[in-house]
């Protein structure tokens, strides 16, 4: 994979799909474990359902621009919709007794417990998501990779 | 690979054989329309054996969970068979383990009926 490589794409079901197959090919290029790949691929899978369904609406005049990025330590991948943003303040806690039983409302959740960091910015112009995963170092030591 | 499911009855209990993928779209949908045509008959003592369930997200889980209400709802049961490690780790992580009756047995599990 070269350093950056960055797709636009419709907001469809498809978008789904094709995101979730590129974040299983490009995290298994670069080296991570099977299970790490699996987290990897279902937590941009959740982003890329949030930026088509929640953002975007399905709107067929929106876009999706999905970004993987290699850094030193790093895969950084983006997700930006063009929806009117997200209320930070308004995310019921899944884990909650009242909400168990919700049949919705877990995909950042299930980003936040396979990634190493999810920041979410949201603005009127639409939602970034932006989700790191630590690269292990060659001993395989642990997520940090280091002491 | 899509949803794929089949239903076969064993001394009164419906289970539904699922494979492949249980995601947002047609995977969704087709186990929601499984599980309301069946209570729609009054088959009300459901087992989803998960063996070949290779891959879940959010959506699936939210439909487990609908399924699961649903059917309790209507006065029936639904447990969970041969969970897969992929989804037993996401019932752990999102709490709903307990919640499901999960079995790894089949015949254990149509015993265990009420």
């Amino acid at each position: 994979m070269e350093q950056t490589v960055s797709y636009t794409l419709d907001s469809t079901l498809d978008t789904v799909d094709h995101a979730e197959e590129k974040a299983t090919r490009i995290a298994t290029e670069l080296g991570f474990a099977e299970d790490e790949v699996m987290q990897i691929s279902m937590a941009v899978r959740e982003g890329a359902v949030n930026a088509v369904l929640h953002g975007n609406a399905y709107s067929p005049d929106k876009k999706v621009v999905l970004a993987f990025e290699r850094t030193s330590e790093d895969l950084v991948i983006t997700i930006r919709d063009q929806g009117k943003g997200i209320d930070l303040g308004n995310i019921p806690n899944p884990l909650a007794p009242e909400n168990l039983l919700k049949t919705s409302g877990r995909g950042i959740f299930l980003m936040r417990s396979f990634m190493d960091v999810v920041e979410i910015r949201p603005s009127q112009t639409g939602t970034e998501v932006k989700l790191i995963k630590h690269v292990r170092g060659p001993s395989g030591g642990g997520k940090e990779g280091s002491q | 690979m899509s949803m794929k499911l089949s239903t076969r009855q064993v001394d009164g209990v419906t289970i539904v054989d699922c494979s492949g993928r249980i995601t947002l779209g047609e995977g969704s949908v087709t186990m929601r329309d499984t599980v309301r045509d069946l209570l729609a008959k009054g088959n009300k003592k459901i087992i989803l054996n998960l063996a070949e369930v290779n891959y879940i997200d959010s959506s699936g889980i939210g439909e487990l969970v609908s399924a699961f209400t649903t059917t309790k709802n209507q006065g029936g049961e639904l447990k969970l068979l041969h969970l897969t490690k992929k989804v037993h780790d996401l019932l752990q992580i999102t709490k709903l383990y307990t919640v499901f009756d999960v079995k790894d047995d089949e015949a254990a599990a149509v015993k265990a009926f009420k």
